[in-house]
């Protein structure tokens, strides 16, 4: 055999039953199930012990819902010169750039070769953010727009290159790194549980909730202690409260950018309903605290119940008349439709997940295609998918979204009103003790508001933390956003990028 | 046309808060600590073993807000020692201010720390630069929030600019990475004095989680002091809107 299949739900590998197969039969086996759209990359790294180092891949099949791992392997002094992947698979092309950047493992043929994140701990320390090698174009009729590391508003740094024939953008380039903080070396430089989950928290703080929850669930997989369920459902609602935020204050950052001040002020506010929801739960507005080891510190309580279903229901009746108001504007709609335009083959190229992903007509939404917890349980998920791929598309995917999530949070706390009302605390509390079962691998897979969202955590011979992988959707993402904007004006450059909003932090990790 | 538009108006209505003073935020929030002396200093000495960031020390005993990221894990350990409070006052003008003993009631704010021309010249209106240095968008989205509907900062005269060439000031959110030490440099020279300087969110306050990371580089804190120091993760709107007044001598606190 050589993979190894395995699904959502069940619990860690043991590094031996990982198969190790020859670069030549890896490349061979890629190349046959990337081809077909049912599969794509989850992730793909390398990782290095005494004098070799093992690269280890998973691979998502949506038609059965499972997961394929398998590995390939190479000795310290071994070539180093793999065939490249990305060539024939775009897709593959962050994974590929990781590795080289990191070990200096050189992938032959490789289209875009170049720095993906600029670590602390990359291979060439000559290799600077400062002069990231841009593409360029000769051309008299041509200039380039630098935009960046610092923005205009109140976001991330990133660096994003124009290359533009007046108004019209034919490239965009973004270089990435400038929020590189060493997230991956801090996970195994500390033993203490709890700091762990911290730093799971503060991987993207908009998703603090989707990338604490896999974390946790890999963790949890490694001690292979059961949840209750109701834990389960616990972390679906915060983690449905969180697509619900995000999405209502990205409808408000596109309009804002479109000068449809009417919407922006009514989505802040709804956020603002939205996050105090969270914080009157657990005492945060992002959710940081809430999810825990094997347990929680803020269990739900009838009273807290009954205020949450209460705000998610005024959220999303107020959210609906602004959709409304948006879709009868035409002033709106001249903006947002035909605008940034990703058609569903380039996005299963690039491996687009998430929602942009299913506003290209791409149906990547791992509650319906890999369940995990509470979904494909008590919530039978229907992935809201819309064809047309342009800026419309992917807000109406998030309007439709809030709808459904306020339905999710609504059935899930009706079902803890039925069941626990009375009980104490059926989740248990967390527990930051428990050993880890070693030489193992688990991951922990979450749909986040952005999309999939993968943490891979190794344990080593002794059961500590030998290595924790961490991919946000938006490693995927960033190059949907570079192909949204070619051909379009660079004015629109602002309403394309907010349509995505994707994160810099958890790229750059 | 205009119907849906009247829908909207009227289920938003007036949502400004009229009286920021007058704001009490939920009981679960987890704001300025109190610490209390026990002899016995068993549950204390857990508390700073499991605490995340070194910020709880049990001898003695004291709470460093601006390493704490408010996980609320030491008062769940050792409930005696340790109570959080929602009090959001927490903002300081001295890095030494946010370190909490036993006994203490508040943050305090010393306004002979400020510089004086803090006041001569920001006290009736102030613009500042954000830049995010490295941190998780959490703080960032917090200070996008202090201009919305609801805090509306822009009454004070206070608000946010595009350019440091339009800036009183600079507000760091992040760890400063080594990869964003230059821009945050180039940024800070671009501000005409006089100006401030911001550090907002216990990770530009310390480094937080990632202050022994090798990639985060911290030297711009040898050449240049923070004004203001505001712990917290995130900062909430309400922490930064009481800093800044109280910095600005708009507001006294007790």
């Amino acid at each position: 055999m050589n993979y190894l299949v395995t699904d959502n739900t069940s619990g860690a590998l043991r590094l031996e039953e990982i198969p190790e197969i020859p670069y030549a039969t890896f490349y061979e086996l890629m190349h046959t199930w990337l081809a077909d759209e049912r599969h794509h990359v989850a992730h793909y790294f390398a990782l290095p012990s005494d004098d070799r180092m093992r690269f280890y891949c998973l691979v998502l099949d949506d038609a059965e819902g499972k997961i394929l791992v398998t590995s390939h392997a190479m000795g310290y002094y071994d070539e180093t010169h793999l065939p490249s992947l990305t060539a024939l698979h775009p897709q593959m092309h962050p994974f590929e750039r990781e590795i080289a950047e990191r070990y200096g493992i050189r992938f032959d043929g490789q289209p875009w070769p170049k720095p993906l994140r600029f670590p602390f701990d990359r291979y060439d320390r000559q290799s600077s953010i400062d002069n990231y090698p841009f593409y360029t174009m000769a051309g008299k009729t041509l200039h380039e727009v630098n935009v960046g590391p610092i923005h205009a508003g109140i976001i991330e740094p990133g660096a994003f290159r124009f290359i533009c024939n007046g108004e019209q953008v034919l490239h965009l380039e973004i270089a990435l790194g400038y929020q590189h903080r060493g997230v991956e070396a801090a996970f195994t430089a500390t033993e203490n549980r709890l700091r762990q989950m911290c730093l799971a928290e503060a991987i993207a703080g908009d998703s603090a909730v989707a990338h604490a929850t896999a974390f946790a669930e890999a963790i949890e997989k490694l001690t292979g202690r059961e949840r209750p369920a109701q834990l389960d459902r616990e972390r679906a609602v915060a983690l449905e409260l969180e697509r619900m935020a995000m999405q209502i204050a990205d409808t408000g950052a596109l309009s804002m950018d479109t000068g449809y001040q009417l919407g922006q002020v009514a989505c802040e506010a709804l956020r603002t309903m939205t996050i105090n929801t969270t914080q009157a739960w657990c005492g945060n507005r992002f959710g940081k605290g809430l999810i825990r080891p094997h347990g929680t510190d803020h269990p739900l309580t009838p009273a807290k119940s009954a205020m949450i279903r209460q705000n998610v229901r005024e959220i999303a009746r107020r959210y609906d008349e602004v959709r409304r108001d948006i879709e009868s504007s035409p002033t709106l709609l001249a903006r947002f439709e035909q605008c940034g335009v990703v058609p569903r083959e380039e996005m299963r190229r690039i491996g687009g997940v998430g929602q942009a992903a299913r506003a290209s007509g791409l149906a990547r939404d791992i509650r319906a295609t890999h369940p995990w917890g509470s979904y494909g349980k008590c919530l039978h998920h229907e992935s809201v998918v819309e064809t047309s791929g342009d800026v419309m598309a992917r807000l109406e995917v998030r309007s439709r979204e809030v709808a459904q999530s306020a339905r999710y949070i609504d059935r899930l706390l009706e079902i803890y009103e039925r069941k626990y009302g009375k009980l104490e605390n059926p989740c248990g509390t967390p527990d930051y003790t428990t050993s880890l079962t070693p030489s193992s691998l688990a991951f922990g897979m979450v749909e986040g508001w952005r999309g999939e969202t993968c943490h891979v955590v190794l344990t080593d011979a002794e059961g500590r933390l030998a290595a924790c992988r961490i991919k946000d959707p938006s490693l995927h993402n960033w190059m949907a956003l570079a192909l949204a904007v070619r051909g379009e004006g660079i004015s629109d450059f602002p309403i394309c990028n907010k349509s995505f909003n994707l994160s810099y932090c958890g790229h750059d990790l | 046309m205009i119907l849906p538009k009247i829908r909207v108006l009227r289920s938003h209505g007036r949502q400004a808060i009229e009286d920021l003073d007058a704001v009490t935020l939920t009981e679960e929030f987890r704001g300025r600590p109190e610490l209390t002396f026990t002899e016995e200093t068993d549950d204390a000495e857990r508390a700073a073993a499991i605490c995340p960031t070194g910020a709880f020390t049990a001898d003695p005993l004291t709470l460093d807000l601006g390493r704490c990221l408010f996980c609320g894990e030491c008062a769940r350990v050792a409930p005696r020692n340790v109570r959080f409070t929602n009090d959001y006052r927490i903002g300081s003008p001295t890095r030494e201010g946010l370190v909490l003993h036993a006994g203490d009631t508040c943050v305090a704010f010393d306004p002979q720390s400020v510089r004086p021309e803090i006041r001569r010249c920001f006290r009736q209106a102030l613009q500042l630069r954000e830049v995010s240095a490295g941190g998780d968008a959490s703080v960032e989205m917090e200070l996008n929030a202090t201009g919305n509907g609801n805090f509306d900062l822009g009454r004070f005269g206070i608000g946010f600019t595009a350019s440091p060439r339009h800036a009183d000031g600079v507000v760091v959110s992040g760890p400063i990475s080594a990869n964003m030490a230059e821009a945050l440099e180039i940024c800070y020279d671009a501000v005409a004095e006089p100006k401030i300087l911001v550090m907002c969110g216990t990770e530009a306050c310390s480094g937080g989680l990632f202050a022994e990371s090798r990639a985060v580089d911290r030297r711009f804190l040898e050449t240049h002091t923070p004004d203001l120091w505001l712990p917290g993760a995130p900062t909430h709107p309400m922490t930064y809107i009481d800093g800044l007044l109280t910095l600005l001598g708009r507001k006294k606190r007790n």
